[in-house]
């Protein structure tokens, strides 16, 4: 959908340049993040796609057309722009923002107003706000406003500025919570700067890390850079709790899984310890034909029982879903002081994560 | 029939002059006017140019500021072997000491829209004229608005000074006054003429909060305040 090809920018009365040799491939539906530090020309690139700073050399394609060749205006209406200040117009409505590029394309009065509400819908905003002006608003209401107004004309490209800089963290996490949701139902081909990386990993599926002098130091999905750094610079940018950081990213259903030691209630208390014996644990998981996990025993508690079922299972204390975090499921094991987590999907025994096999993943390379 | 010298002020006279009073507070009215929109019509187009192309300001403000220092009677000395004893002339006059006040509210006011909402602005694709007159030309109206005031206000007081070359609306009952030894029609020359700016400055004031609604009169006040002593300090 974008497409950047050995683009440089050297500004004007500046030796050094601001991105030199740049080359992405961004496609459609994908949320690409730029990170890097400041002065890795990450805005650069992204005010190149619109425009609103041309470059020196290379070749930058939208939708297949050369940006170059097409007219600045023409261009920029048909890409949603959101900037870490907003940019609200204090001097017309929230309604009359959000429907600014609709306007600005000619819709007819109906036509924006019926878009405007249905924009203000998807981007939780009261409908009661819209008769206001910009500086009554709050930050966060200002941001979703501003996020409204880029998606005015439905444009399939949204290029974003940092767009949560300027909120606080609680504000800023709600923004990306909706805005994941938003681009779930959505499916823009989103391009957003950031220089927060744990933003970054969060809303990309792929990220470019940028060095400064707008060099691309790795381009690829949060996962991949957290697992293989392509050099010491980005191992150094996402910084000490990359493991950490990549179990955040991976689901307890990526890992296998262990069966575990499991009986069920009808298995006879010679057949349980049995069990233990061959895993080499001294308890046993109790699950009944439908598939429900009752618990676990131990050889103490099987004593004097003649089946697992007349003994008292006692429950699991660290139990996560095949959709948890691997860090989610490593806080419940390490919290609950124990070193295995049960696994449960909607009420169905799935099998049992261990420390170890969690303590596998936060190494592996 | 003439009162002494020493009453204050003769009420009679008034009542027997009204037509002649209301006559000239027209014309101080009218000349004000016809200032003011030339005034206008002059800094407007310089002040988009000056605020799109910095260095045209320095040349522009520093002849408005020129202007602004000549003293009114030597202007209008200077100007008579010319355009003669002419309304011309008294247009000249005042048209001049509108501008340095215009030029700089119209540019301080466009200065004042935020970088942020032109970038904005620029990048959901306006233009640069739908920038200028969608955005900026908006945004910028309080404070080109409070220059109007100003101007106009500052207007009303110099045109009695053109009485002396035979215009001047309520500024002939001043001379009038003096010339007669009789304070009466001067003194009703004077009020009127404060009246007179009063006036226009609350009319110009209500026409700024409804063309403004957004415009929170604390906000205008800051930029204003920044933009009059700049302007008073360079004349």
């Amino acid at each position: 959908m974008i497409t950047l090809r050995n683009v440089s920018k050297q500004f004007p009365g500046s030796r050094d340049y601001a991105v030199k040799d740049f080359s992405l491939e961004i496609a459609e539906g994908e949320t690409v993040v730029l990170v890097g530090p400041s002065g890795s020309g990450k805005t650069t690139v992204l005010r190149m796609i619109n425009r609103l700073i041309e470059p020196t050399s290379g070749t930058i394609l939208v939708d297949g057309t050369d940006v170059m060749s097409t007219p600045p205006v023409e261009l920029r209406r048909r890409i949603g722009y959101v900037i870490q200040s907003i940019g609200l117009m204090p001097h017309r409505t929230v309604a009359q923002n959000i429907g600014m590029v609709c306007a600005l394309v000619g819709w007819n009065g109906e036509r924006i107003r019926a878009r405007v509400t249905e924009l203000a819908g998807m981007l939780e905003l009261d409908p009661e706000l819209l008769g206001r002006y910009p500086p009554e608003l709050s930050g966060g209401q200002r941001q979703r406003v501003g996020v409204a107004r880029a998606l005015g004309v439905d444009p399939p490209v949204m290029l974003m500025d940092e767009p949560f800089g300027a909120v606080d963290p609680i504000v800023r996490a709600r923004l990306q919570d909706q805005l994941l949701n938003l681009q779930s139902r959505i499916r823009k081909t989103i391009v957003l700067v950031t220089h927060d990386i744990d933003e970054a990993m969060k809303l990309g599926d792929r990220i470019a890390i940028i060095n400064r002098g707008g060099l691309l130091e790795q381009y690829a999905s949060p996962e991949e850079i957290l697992r293989a750094p392509a050099s010491a610079f980005v191992a150094d940018f996402i910084g000490a709790e990359r493991g950490l950081k990549r179990l955040a990213l991976m689901a307890v259903k990526s890992v296998d899984t262990e069966p575990g030691p499991v009986v069920g209630p009808e298995s006879e208390r010679h057949a349980a310890l049995e069990v233990m014996r061959s895993h080499g644990t001294d308890w046993v998981a109790v699950v009944d034909a439908g598939e429900h996990l009752l618990g676990w025993v131990d050889a103490r508690g099987l004593s004097g029982h003649a089946t697992v079922g007349e003994a008292e299972a006692r429950p699991f204390s660290a139990v996560v879903s095949p959709t948890s975090s691997l860090r989610e499921a490593l806080d419940a094991i390490v919290t609950n002081r124990t070193h295995v987590a049960a696994v449960i999907d909607d009420g169905r025994y799935c099998g049992l994560l261990t420390l170890e096999r969690v303590a596998q993943e936060l190494t592996a390379t | 029939m003439r009162a002494p010298a020493d009453v204050l002020v003769d009420w009679s006279w008034l009542g027997d002059h009204t037509s002649v009073v209301t006559h000239l507070a027209a014309e101080h009215v009218k000349l004000t006017l016809i200032a003011v929109a030339i005034g206008m019509a002059i800094s407007f187009p310089l002040g988009v140019l000056a605020h799109r192309h910095r260095w045209v300001y320095a040349p522009v403000n520093g002849f408005a500021g020129i202007l602004y220092t000549i003293p009114s009677l030597a202007l209008f000395a200077l100007l008579v072997p010319y355009t003669g004893l002419s309304t011309t002339t008294a247009e000249i006059g005042l048209v001049s000491y509108t501008l340095l006040i215009l030029i700089r509210n119209v540019v301080a006011g466009l200065d004042g829209v935020s970088a942020d909402v032109r970038e904005a602005a620029r990048g959901m694709g306006y233009n640069d004229r739908q920038l200028l007159w969608r955005v900026e030309i908006p945004l910028a109206l309080p404070v080109i608005i409070a220059g109007i005031r100003i101007a106009t206000v500052t207007t009303i007081g110099l045109v009695t000074v053109t009485a002396l070359i035979g215009h001047g609306g309520l500024g002939a009952l001043i001379l009038q006054g003096y010339r007669q030894d009789f304070p009466t029609p001067a003194y009703a020359g004077g009020a009127l003429s404060v009246v007179l700016a009063i006036i226009a400055d609350v009319v110009l004031l209500t026409v700024q909060r409804v063309l403004t609604p957004w415009a929170k009169p604390a906000d205008v006040r800051h930029q204003v305040e920044a933009a009059v002593p700049a302007a008073l300090a360079g004349a």
